[in-house]
């Protein structure tokens, strides 16, 4: 039942690299993240590799598995025939730190921009009440598992670099809906998602979404609904009023 | 040319850990006026609480009105056999719902129930549904909530002092190899960052370990790489004691097809939600393993068991529902009489149990997890499962109230912490324990801090340099050993010889394996550079497993006797006389091995004790315990 496989697995870092052949062992059930541990264990031991939870539930283990964003934890051997060549890579869009981990420091300087849960005031801890069917929406977004592949996928950072700094991309934007339909969460988050963390950008291509191992409909579900306030907002008169006389009693 | 770069910093309080103790004291810290460092091995939100499935137990009466905290306690003590430390069951059962709460003033999002209460789930071993959830990504919920409102206090000083890492700063993917002393005292933390390789010296007065538990020294369990037991061996290597490590919990249901995700968890609430187990002859065969200590709380007949999920007040609860170390011992017993499944565990059945689409919704994860890793359809067909090392009870010895260990300016909380479980851990109280006792270990290293005098414990070069040179070791030899090889064998040994039953002359055999782990653990090579490079990490972290393996196989040889998650094939009975003791374990300096030493268990309060009745105490206390409890009826 087992069987060697063709791996190409790049190799390198910030300063360059290269793919390397490896013909490794595979077994019943295997996943890609197994071989690579495999390869670690017998022919590379200092191959670099991020994991934690080997169940998809961690999101550490991203990188590219014959060009498409992917976990290697969630990625079965099946998928693929004895004959098929494998290649992995890390992560297009960040900076290589060595063979397939990469810099991902851009998620967390973008997760610190989103101005955190606002808390209802007067409500005291143990008071809270919401109805499961208000909370669902946000728990879809709360899902994520920061696994960054939606954040490497999107073509407004990948193809264009610079639009690193006014973009937080979809798993952020996700945020502020998040953070948006909180029941109880007391900022006004619509025009700073379009004005600071660039939601204008994206033009709802979708793969986002398609690429997401938690299946959360981020454009249909959280991008959409935003930009659809946002015109909302911009265009209705009296939407507009009425946000500016909620900012006023906020004051 | 070894490069020797090292960072400095200096902190108030030191975290060593980013899962939900670590989080939760760093917060506790920084509101303290403590400026803070958080360190974890893995990236920020990736440490092993987010993988906590089930949910976080707290006696909210949410769902029954009827729990509260001394119903908890009750559940909590009954669940870790009577060698809890009272004093930290008390603690946890009356603070766990602050603690969630406090949660949904961060930002979290729990199921509710139908009054826009937080909702509550059976759990084994809870009296009462007690178990806060969201659905099975609980521990999701409580790492990215935490972790949230770290970054909103970020936010803060970003307003007041122009630095979003003036009071409090994360530095991920490092790891600590060595604490430093200033005589007995704390005096910083010394390692490696993975991504460079370079060395940093964390100085502070004040060191919170909460680096989780050490389950990568078993061949099958539900733990990751990070499980080392790195914060235990700290501690020892510190001075501090470890307590009670021979309590190491087998989780009964592990995936156990295919071989490459054998030991993923598949949760308890599967359980909770109506799931049963049955042997190859489609017997629910829990109904034959129901102790004695048991015998009045759980059903015995299959109607009994399953009118309990609708109608709880008048039934009891099903023995699927017993404490994890009885269900995976019954399961060992099944599969050993040959009544196991085709891949050698028993069958998990939910999908004659409940509707599809029910499944779906309240076992979103494991659903996904069968689909995708094994091509089994939960809501069509059983589970294959069996046990699979999850958790381990014993750790570093604290005193309850402020989490201090032996050693001065050093703290532990969560899974690294001992006493709080006694012998056998219920499902869901370890959330609440790591946010009841992070906080406690955050509160007490502040006040610590705080009752300094300006002269501050200072670390020695000369020491920096000893823990340097370890650390490049294993660079240094032309010819070694690949460590994977030596984890590995070291990995089946503890498995095969101190696992779920345990005999004394395979303990000893394990103790005189591990003698050469340790020996050959100092000569093993590893190939390339220091930059991110996992065997050299691995080859680091051997050291520990090596150290914590002797403790678990050290007091498993103690202590003759079966109690939750201790197992003597020799001994197959509970003894009152052993429940009087705590072992401790300790690594005295310049020894090689590892001393254990016999040490009374804390005495049970009155008002404590007064909680249960005389009948159960009885078959827990000795006869002489038993004469010395005051006159008259106890529960009044
Ligand atoms: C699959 C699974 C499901 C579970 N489900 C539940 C559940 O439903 N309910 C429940 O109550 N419990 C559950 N548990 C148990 C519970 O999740 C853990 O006991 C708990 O999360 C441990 O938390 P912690 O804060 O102590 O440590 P962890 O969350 O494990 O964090 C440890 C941290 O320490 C860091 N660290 C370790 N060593 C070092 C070092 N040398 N240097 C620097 N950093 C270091 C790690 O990087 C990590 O950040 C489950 C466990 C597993 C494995
Ligand atoms: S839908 Fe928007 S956010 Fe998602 S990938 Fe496309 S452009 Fe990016
Ligand atoms: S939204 Fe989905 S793809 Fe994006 S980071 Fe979260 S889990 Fe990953
Ligand atoms: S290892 Fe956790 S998602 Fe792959």
């Amino acid at each position: 039942m087992s069987y060697a496989a063709h791996f190409r697995v790049w190799r390198g870092d910030a300063g360059g690299g290269e793919l390397q052949d490896f013909s490794v062992e595979v077994n019943e059930g295997e996943v890609v993240l197994d071989i690579i541990h495999r390869l670690q264990a017998t022919q590379a031991g200092d191959l670099a590799v991020r994991w934690n939870c080997k169940a998809g539930k961690c999101g550490s283990c991203s990188a590219e598995i014959n060009g498409r964003p992917r976990l290697l934890c969630m990625t079965r051997m099946s998928t693929f025939t004895e004959a098929d060549t494998i290649t992995v890579t890390p992560l297009r869009a960040f900076p290589v730190i060595r063979d397939l981990v990469t810099d991902v420091s851009f998620n967390y300087v973008k997760a610190r921009e989103i101005p955190a849960f606002a808390p209802p005031k007067g409500v005291a801890a143990g008071d809270y009440r919401m109805e499961q069917i208000d909370v669902e929406r946000s728990q879809e977004f709360r899902k994520c598992i920061e696994c960054f592949l939606c954040q490497n996928v999107c073509h407004v950072v990948r193809d264009h670099e610079d639009n690193k700094d006014s973009f937080a991309g979809p798993r952020y934007l996700m945020r502020i809906a998040e953070l948006d339909m909180h029941p109880l969460d007391e900022m006004d988050r619509t025009k700073q998602a379009q004005d600071e963390h660039g939601l204008g950008y994206c033009n709802i291509t979708k793969c986002c979404t398609e690429v997401c191992p938690e299946h959360i409909k981020i454009t249909d579900n959280a991008l959409i609904p935003m930009k659809e306030r946002v015109v909302d907002r911009k265009f209705d008169p009296l939407v507009w009023l009425g946000s500016r006389i909620r900012r006023r009693e906020n004051v | 040319m070894t490069d020797l770069t090292m960072h400095r910093h200096e902190y108030d309080v030191v975290v060593i850990g980013a899962g939900g103790a670590g989080l939760r004291a760093a917060i506790e810290a920084r509101e303290l006026g403590m400026r803070t460092a958080i360190i974890s091995k893995s990236l920020f939100g990736k440490a092993h609480t987010v993988m906590a499935e089930g949910g976080i137990a707290a006696s909210m009466g949410n769902a029954n009105p009827r729990d509260n905290w001394q119903v908890h306690f009750r559940d909590t003590m009954r669940g870790g056999k009577f060698l809890n430390n009272p004093r930290m069951a008390e603690l946890h059962a009356k603070e766990a719902p602050d603690r969630v709460w406090e949660l949904e003033t961060y930002g979290a999002l729990f199921d509710r129930t139908k009054e826009g209460k937080i909702s509550q789930r059976n759990f084994g071993g809870h009296e009462y549904p007690r178990l806060a959830h969201v659905g099975d990504r609980t521990g999701l919920e409580l790492i990215r909530t935490l972790q949230q409102k770290i970054v909103s206090m970020q936010q803060e000083d970003q307003r007041d002092h122009g630095d979003y890492e003036a009071m409090i700063r994360v530095f991920a993917e490092c790891a600590i190899t060595d604490l430093l002393l200033d005589g007995p005292r704390i005096a910083g933390a010394f390692g490696y960052f993975r991504e460079t390789g370079d060395f940093v010296l964390f100085e502070a007065p004040a060191v919170v370990l909460a680096t989780g538990g050490i389950g990568k020294s078993f061949k099958v369990t539900s733990n990751s790489w990070e499980y080392t037991g790195d914060g235990h061996a700290l501690a020892m290597r510190a001075g501090a004691s470890l307590l009670n490590m021979e309590f190491v919990q087998f989780h009964p249901t592990g995936m156990v097809w295919p071989p490459s995700v054998k030991g993923i968890l598949v949760t308890e609430s599967v359980r909770g939600d109506g799931g049963v187990l049955r042997n190859s002859e489609g017997k629910r065969f829990m109904f034959d393993y129901i102790p004695d200590v048991f015998k009045k709380q759980y059903a015995e007949t299959e109607d009994e068991g399953d009118r309990w999920y609708t109608d709880p007040e008048n039934n009891k609860r099903p023995p699927e529902l017993l404490p994890r170390d009885e269900v995976a011992r019954a399961i060992n017993s099944e599969v050993k009489a040959d009544r196991g499944s085709p891949h050698g565990g028993v069958f998990l059945d939910v999908s004659t149990r409940l509707p599809a689409e029910e499944i779906k919704r309240r076992l979103p994860s494991m659903w996904h997890q069968f689909k995708e890793l094994a091509d089994v359809d939960i809501t069509k067909e059983p589970m294959e499962v069996g046990p699979t090392c999850h958790y381990v009870m014993g750790g570093v010895e604290v005193d309850p109230d402020t989490a201090a260990a032996s050693v001065p300016g050093l703290f532990a909380a969560g899974e690294v912490a001992g006493g709080m479980h006694g012998s056998n851990r219920l499902g869901g109280n370890s959330l609440s324990d790591l946010l009841v006792f992070g906080r406690r270990a955050g509160l007490g290293a502040a006040q610590y801090v705080d009752s300094l005098s300006r002269q501050r414990p200072a670390v020695r070069e000369s020491d920096l340099d000893d823990v340097m040179g370890f650390a490049l070791q294993p660079f240094e030899t032309d010819v070694g050993e690949n460590p994977y090889e030596i984890h590995q064998e070291l990995q089946q040994a503890m498995q095969d010889l101190v696992g779920i039953i345990r005999r004394p002359e395979e303990i000893e055999d394990a103790l005189a394996r591990l003698e050469k782990f340790r020996e050959r653990a100092t000569k093993v090579k590893v190939e390339g550079r220091r930059q991110f490079n996992p065997g050299w990490h691995l080859a680091l972290d051997l050291r520990n497993m090596v150290i914590v393996s002797e403790c678990v196989a050290k007091s498993a040889l103690e202590r003759q006797e079966s109690r939750g998650g201790h197992t003597r094939d020799d001994y197959p009975a509970m003894d009152a006389v052993w429940r009087q003791v705590n072992l401790i374990c300790s690594h005295p300096a310049g020894s090689v091995e590892v001393e254990v030493k016999q040490q009374p268990v804390p005495a049970i309060r009155v008002d404590l004790i007064a909680l249960f009745d005389r009948g159960e105490l009885a078959k827990y206390l000795t006869d002489e315990e038993m004469a010395g409890l005051p006159e008259g009826d106890l529960t009044t």
